[in-house]
């Protein structure tokens, strides 16, 4: 099964769409409950990075019986130093995200704890795309 | 524990989805940082937060918390009261701080 959601960036009253979505047919897959709860804290997470950073971007989900295959590319600054931002607590996030209670540098963090694999390649001044796995059992 | 139990114990207003109150409570959880709750938050906890806007709704959903509790008189959006109302997850709120209203659910919930 293949799925696509588009994000815009700085639109927070949409993020979090993809999240629910891909949630709601895991569980109609019958899907590990626990394994459902890892896929959805990376793709949230994910998706939220895209909103706070980015300009747009694009989800791709991609199911079969073994797992899930999240690609979320997007164009945008892209990320200047990767281990940085992989460390916790770093963020470059705006004040005016940070006062929603997002950009407390949790973000990436909380996406290499929940994923199998994981991969970010990054072009500053293009875009940054992930590559989340995660298997089904 | 029902979250109408909390939410009668201790004087809780409710902003919306009542029907909720009918939601099991396994514990409670107080942060005010989304990815915070949404990565070590469980399934069936109650939510004390000051944040008021719709994104909350989204992470109480997702990890299927049992309702969100707005500390300091704090109201919720009107987006926010919307996709409560959607997702059956009770808002509540109460006059309380943070650290008061969680040691009072702590207390409770013992």
């Amino acid at each position: 099964m293949n799925l696509e959601y588009k994000v815009e960036g700085g639109d927070f009253t949409s993020a979090g769409l993809a999240s629910s979505q891909i949630k709601k047919i895991l569980k109609q897959l019958n899907v590990d409950p626990a394994v459902i709860k890892r896929v959805v804290i990376a793709l949230y997470e994910a998706e939220v990075n895209i909103v706070a950073h980015a300009y747009r971007g694009v989800i791709k989900a991609q199911i079969d019986g073994g797992g899930i295959n999240l690609t979320l590319e997007d164009e945008g600054p892209g990320i200047p130093d990767v281990e940085m931002a992989m460390t916790p607590g770093f963020s470059t996030a705006s004040k005016a995200v940070r006062e929603m209670g997002f950009g407390a540098g949790m973000g990436l963090p909380n996406i290499s704890e929940n994923a199998d694999d994981f991969k970010i390649d990054t072009i500053v001044g293009q875009g940054t795309t992930l590559r989340i796995g995660i298997k089904f059992r | 524990m029902k979250v109408k139990d909390v939410a009668q114990k201790l004087g809780l207003e409710v902003y919306s989805a009542p029907e909720g109150l009918e939601r099991e409570v396994t514990g409670g959880y107080t942060s005010d940082l989304l990815s915070d709750v949404m990565g070590h938050a469980k399934e069936g906890q109650i939510w004390i937060t000051l944040q008021t806007h719709k994104n909350i709704m989204a992470v109480a959903s997702l990890r299927d918390l049992a309702a969100i509790i707005l500390v300091k008189g704090f109201k919720p959006d009107a987006d926010t009261i919307e996709l409560s109302a959607q997702e059956g997850i009770p808002l509540l709120g109460t006059k309380m701080q943070a650290f008061e209203l969680s040691g009072s659910l702590c207390e409770l919930l013992k």
